[in-house]
């Protein structure tokens, strides 16, 4: 198990390194100069040869890949000049909004769709299974954005029950912290209910197949067969190994969320990740972008580990050599 | 006379392909897959002849019934300048399905040679092209979009040549799969013995037994390429107007008095994604019980 960590932890480097150099290179390809955004008309085209010479020097693609990665070891990701802030500052103002909106609808879509899943399961062709079968096909067919914006007219325009946009009240700034989470909170539900939703189609989809699978299995029939109660068979004995499937599922939603909360930021105009990116392109500010990038990359390799060695955690039926 | 029908009988279904008729009818009885058939067709046959028969062009503009609510005239409305939004959503359809057509065709191409080649050699370079798909599957997927487009551009020849590239590794991971089982088998063995060449082997002899993976691939595939491309638009970066799709037409609906009072702007193009990934996720299901119930797909 030890070897196998430190075996999966060693194979993400190259990964991520891969990642990166790619990005780095089209990044470096890309229009435009560092000096444009921040270039004053009084400036000579000399005073601007020797600020480009400054803040990006004209090296080999390589050598500024090579800094660049020195640079983010030591926790330098560059400097965002629109913000006139270090891109690791900026990224971090605005990751809580993101970290928030998608902890939530996960913890939302699983709370919902595990049990959702389990009835659907035993109950196979029921009423109830066809009903939730159509919704989360439904759900998962919906895209984000056209979902949002259905919420959005029905429950904050018409109906006036949320807020428009934003994560805060400004009228809220000065007002004690529970308060000012409680609002936050109030913001967070129409969008969280939209990122939620597709999850949760997800989440029925797989406990549904993967308890029809265990159910059927000849362990369940034995314990059946024993004479135990059926609420014990099914959530002692089949939930148990149904779940492991579930558990990989965990990892590898964490892309398609933080998709899913770019386009969420977006409707809602939330102060998130998501929407500093279309931001930090609609501005060509590529430092930023390649912070966001390489943050998205790692979130995404480490989500992948913890993926696997949970499955390894789970299943001690996994053995890995 | 009836000896003759028999042998007529017999010769005329061991012409026909047997595995591919039994799928057929397993479809058949899935009678919620064949709507979705029938659903996707019509959507299909409305993009291609709507915008052809109608009296009104895609970009043909009539300021004095700009911003009209459906009437008889205008079967949608206008938009803010007069274009009839009816033939803008089916010329709109016409984009995102070619989109997805075109983008599901390349990345299978690349895909299904890169994972033949991969499972059926082995070695350093299954090694190397493993190693590839997986940079590509661990791309921030939306984030490399948006970053591609803002560096060259928006157009949909450069849209549909981003997407097949970062789409490639699941399909070549399935196939790589599925090919190093069937090589493990007799009648590979077989093919060897005889020296078949290894193209042959490859595209004549494990290529059909795959192509059912093939083909519930391609249908989901076209569900996510629709949602992918009309999310980019709806962002600003796929097609950008005045060439519309069901992406693009939505946007509108950013726009807060658009999104309160105006819905014949936003809710159909809407629909109509939903529909068409809806139908696509149901007949891959369907194709995928049809064929094989186990498939991990």
């Amino acid at each position: 198990m030890k070897n196998y960590l430190i075996r999966r932890i060693l194979q993400i480097i190259p990964v991520f390194l891969g990642i990166l150099f790619i990005l780095f290179f089209i990044i470096s390809k890309a229009p435009g100069s560092i000096t444009d955004n921040i270039m004053d008309p009084r400036m000579t085209p000399e005073m601007r040869a020797a600020l480009q010479e400054k803040l990006d020097p004209n090296l080999p693609f390589y050598v500024k890949f090579w800094n660049w990665i020195v640079e983010a070891l030591h926790g330098n990701f560059g400097f965002s000049n629109q913000h006139y802030k270090p891109v690791v500052d900026v990224i971090g103002a605005n990751i809580g909004c993101t970290f928030a909106l998608a902890l939530t609808a996960m913890i939302l879509s699983m709370l919902i769709g595990i049990p959702a899943g389990i009835v659907s399961a035993t109950r196979q062709y029921s009423a109830v299974d066809n009903v939730l079968t159509v919704f989360s096909l439904a759900g998962l067919a919906f895209p984000t954005f056209f979902l949002g914006l259905l919420l959005l007219k029905v429950f904050a325009i018409d109906l006036r029950w949320f807020p428009i946009f934003g994560l805060s009240n400004a009228t809220l700034a000065h007002a004690p912290f529970l308060t000012r989470l409680g609002d936050m909170a109030y913001h967070l539900i129409l969008p969280a209910i939209v990122l939620g939703l597709a999850e949760t189609a997800s989440f029925m989809r797989y406990t549904r197949s993967s308890m029809l699978e265990v159910i059927r299995s000849d362990y369940i029939r034995t314990a059946r067969a024993k004479g135990l109660n059926e609420k014990v068979v099914i959530y002692k004995h089949a939930f148990r190994n149904a779940m492991i499937p579930i558990v990989t599922l965990l990892g590898f939603r964490i892309p398609g969320l933080i998709s899913g909360a770019l386009m969420t930021e977006t409707v809602f105009s939330l102060p998130g990740v998501g929407k500093l990116s279309v931001e930090a392109v609609n501005t060509r500010n590529y430092p930023l972008l390649l912070g966001i990038n390489a943050m998205l990359t790692m979130t995404t390799l480490i989500a992948t580990l913890v993926a696997d060695v949970l499955y390894a955690v789970v299943d001690p039926r996994i053995r890995y050599d | 006379m009836t000896t003759l029908d028999r042998n007529e009988i017999i010769k005329q279904s061991a012409k026909k392909d047997s595995y591919w008729r039994g799928v057929w009818r397993r479809l058949k009885r899935n009678r919620l897959a064949i709507v979705s058939a029938i659903i996707l067709i019509i959507i299909a046959l409305a993009c291609i002849l709507v915008p052809m028969f109608s009296k009104y062009s895609v970009s043909a503009t009539d300021v004095a019934a700009a911003d009209s609510p459906p009437t008889a005239e205008h079967l949608l409305g206008t938009d803010n300048i007069g274009r009839d939004l009816l033939v803008r959503l089916f010329y709109g359809g016409r984009i995102s399905l070619g989109v997805a057509i075109s983008v599901t065709a390349l990345e299978c191409v690349i895909g299904i040679v890169l994972g033949a080649v991969s499972g059926f050699f082995g070695g350093i370079v299954d090694t190397i092209i493993m190693r590839i798909s997986e940079v590509f599957m661990c791309f921030p997927f939306l984030m490399i979009c948006i970053t591609l487009q803002s560096i060259f551009g928006t157009s949909v020849k450069v849209l549909i040549f981003i997407l097949s590239i970062l789409s490639w590794p699941s399909i070549a991971r399935i196939i790589r799969g599925q090919i190093l089982s069937l090589r493990e088998m007799d009648y590979m063995e077989a093919c060897r013995a005889l020296g078949i060449s290894n193209f042959r082997q490859i595209f004549k002899h494990l290529f059909p037994n795959v192509l059912a993976y093939v083909i519930v691939y391609v249908t989901l595939s076209m569900a996510s390429v629709i949602l992918t491309e009309t999310s980019l638009s709806f962002l600003g970066l796929g097609v950008s107007p005045p060439t519309p799709t069901w992406g693009n037409l939505i946007q509108a609906a950013r726009n807060l008095l658009i999104l309160k009072s105006k819905w014949w702007y936003w809710v159909p193009p809407g629909t109509m994604i939903f529909l068409s990934i809806l139908c696509f996720n149901i007949l891959g299901d369907g194709l995928r019980d049809a064929i094989d119930p186990k498939m991990q797909l």
